[in-house]
């Protein structure tokens, strides 16, 4: 194929995505940024909205909450992923399909019930609560949501298939002829497993903490749902300026940290491990 | 041939109703170098598996200096194996990968530095030790790997097509590398290839597999020379394949009558053979052309068909019977004439360099 035809050929089978993608996407976040430099008095040109978020303990606590929360829900669901990930990468087609069904089902129910259906397990007189009750193991309820760790429990719920995928792709991509060569070598499970198998995951193991913690940066109903007014987020700070104070410079100097954030943290694994990594 | 280290005992595997290797009884020799010839799907990679400890035989019994080791998995045998996909470790340097079987070993620092460097140094990769499989040729992975494989010191060595990968003239620099190695350190390999001339120039004795069978095993020169099958014959060198009718037996030689076309007298191998159909082979390279000749059982007139030069030989095509025709190798020595296409000529044979098969 000539080079210049084959030019022609990519510009037509990507167009329509681009011509989206400028529409609905890179213009409004042209009119974000340019909301978010408007938050001086009177509308005047410059940066205090950004100085006001920045400058405010409240909202930098809002900040470190949501990195943590991000954090510890990115730690939870690799743990989670990783054995999941382990017997999807050696089960036989049939059982790997099924199991997929089950990793994948999550996604295609809405959010929103999934956080109700939580609401019903985990609140003080839910499912949970009464069951080890019941089961006299505890006297007084657990204090399971309105707070980070019902926030954690539900997001690392819906996460989760994003840490599997990866983490399974990257393990289903070791030569099992490496395992062969070990074993001959003399190395039993726990050898192979520590020298083979978990160096040569980590790259899609890292790529499956990138694509949950920058997703749980920006979460919004799950926290609104099950952390209540007492575990602000990011997301809701933005909300809040938007519905009731109709502050929309601060929120969209909020969002653009948010972006700014999400992109720095692209841009470095990108850097130290490659993008393709992620979806390998 | 010294004391046995690996035998085999009627061992056969059997996938379902698949039968991959068929009863199979084998010998290697402590310090030998044997290899396992035969087409894919032939039976040789899964014996070696089975030697290996990765699967377990249906039946049959698999002993190391006597004593079984079926039940032992494949981490306790204590073998090295190079694969023809090297299977070195993407994510270690070249020390790391031949210092992962010492370091399984519990090996100490400084005795695993020494060992590795030895290593290296045996199959002259030294200086290399810094770099990433990926960073080096097929033929710098390949040394790696049977330095990884050597450096523990296994009683036996496996190979499974280990140099198929590399080109040609690369293999042959191996190969001859291969066999010095082998021959200092001493020790017992035993080698998978379906690659003839790689078997006839390393092995101290072949075994040819067809099938899942164990069709023969010895020498290279003994199988060359008496293949019991045709297809040891067609499979290990050239052959040229005769059909005929074996006419009769006289102080042991058996005339032959070809099918419409000369007759062969030939160095007997077949008791009462007369009057029965046979196949006869003849290598190319034992086959003599000749400008003049008399008509005789071994001497048939002949046409020049086809006419390759390679260098070191020249590979003739020469038609005997409007169906026959038959190839020759000649070598070239600088002086002689080659024969042309279309040319006339006498084709000369010896009675002990035909086989007779059944």
């Amino acid at each position: 194929m000539r080079p210049r035809s084959s030019w022609g050929q990519a510009l037509v089978l990507v167009g329509p995505a681009l011509i989206l993608l400028l529409a609905v996407y890179l213009y409004p976040l042209a009119r974000l940024l340019a909301l978010s430099l408007t938050g001086g008095a009177d509308g005047a040109v410059g940066l205090a909205a950004y100085r006001r978020f920045l400058e405010s303990t409240v909202y930098l606590g809002v900040l470190l909450r949501t990195f943590r929360i991000s954090l510890v829900v990115t730690a939870v669901c690799l743990v989670a992923a990783y054995p999941v990930s382990y017997v999807l990468s050696r089960v036989g087609a049939v059982t790997l399909r099924t199991i997929m069904v089950f990793v994948l089902l999550p996604l295609w129910t809405s959010i929103l019930v999934r956080s109700y259906a939580w609401m019903v397990l985990l609140q003080a007189n839910g499912v949970l609560n009464n069951l080890l009750r019941r089961l006299h193991l505890i006297d007084e309820p657990l204090r399971l949501m309105y707070n980070e760790t019902g926030v954690i429990i539900g997001m690392a719920q819906v996460l989760l298939p994003f840490a599997i995928l990866p983490v399974y792709a990257s393990l289903r991509n070791i030569d099992p002829r490496l395992h062969t060569a070990a074993r001959i070598m003399g190395a039993g499970p726990w050898r192979r497993f520590w020298a083979v198998t978990l160096p040569l995951s980590l790259p899609g193991v890292a790529a499956a903490g990138l694509l949950v913690f920058v997703q749980a940066l920006g979460f919004f109903i799950i926290p609104a749902l099950l952390g209540g007014s007492r575990v602000i987020t990011l997301a809701m700070v933005i909300e809040t300026q938007v519905v009731d104070l109709l502050d929309w410079s601060l929120a969209s100097a909020v969002a653009m940290v948010l972006l700014v954030v999400t992109v720095v943290l692209v841009v470095g694994f990108d850097r130290l491990l490659g993008l393709d990594k992620v979806w390998v | 041939m010294s004391r046995s280290l690996v035998t085999l005992v009627g061992v056969s595997k059997a996938y379902g109703r698949t039968v991959a290797v068929n009863n199979v009884s084998l010998d290697v020799g402590e310090g030998e170098f044997v290899t396992l010839l035969g087409p894919s799907g032939s039976g040789k990679t899964t014996t070696l598996m089975l030697i290996a400890g990765f699967e377990r035989p249906t039946i049959g019994e698999i002993l190391v200096r006597g004593e079984s080791v079926v039940a032992r998995p494949p981490e306790k045998r204590d073998i090295g194996m190079v694969f023809q996909s090297y299977a070195l470790f993407p994510h270690m340097t070249v020390f790391e990968n031949v210092a992962f079987p010492l370091r399984t070993r519990r090996l100490a620092g400084p005795e695993v530095a020494r060992r590795v460097d030895e290593a290296l140094d045996a199959v002259r990769m030294p200086g290399l030790d810094g770099r990433y499989p990926r960073q080096l040729s097929g033929g710098q992975q390949q040394r790696v790997a049977l330095a990884r494989a050597l450096v523990y010191r296994p009683s036996l060595l496996l190979m499974d097509e280990p140099l198929g990968a590399l080109d040609k003239k690369l293999r042959e620099e191996m190969q001859s590398e291969l066999k010095t190695l082998q021959r200092e350190l001493g020790i017992t390999t035993l080698y998978v290839t379906h690659d003839q001339q790689e078997a006839l120039a390393l092995s101290d004795r072949i075994a040819i597999m067809n099938g899942g069978d164990l069709v023969q095993v010895g020498s290279p020169l003994a199988l060359y020379e008496h293949p019991a099958t045709e297809f040891v014959a067609g499979f290990l060198g050239d052959v040229n394949l005769v059909d005929g009718v074996a006419a009769e037996v006289a102080s042991g030689l058996v005339r032959v009558q070809i099918s419409d076309g000369p007759e062969v007298l030939t160095l007997g191998g077949l008791p009462q053979a007369a009057g029965k159909r046979v196949r006869l082979t003849i290598r190319p390279e034992r086959l003599e052309i000749e400008t003049t000749g008399l008509a005789g059982p071994n001497a048939w007139r002949g046409r020049v068909r086809e006419v390759a030069f390679h260098g070191e030989l020249v590979r003739y095509g020469v038609e005997v019977q409007s169906s026959i025709v038959l190839r020759v190798t000649r070598p070239f020595r600088g002086q002689d004439t080659l024969f042309a296409v279309g040319q006339e000529i006498w084709l000369t044979s010896r009675p002990d360099d035909w086989r007779l098969f059944a």
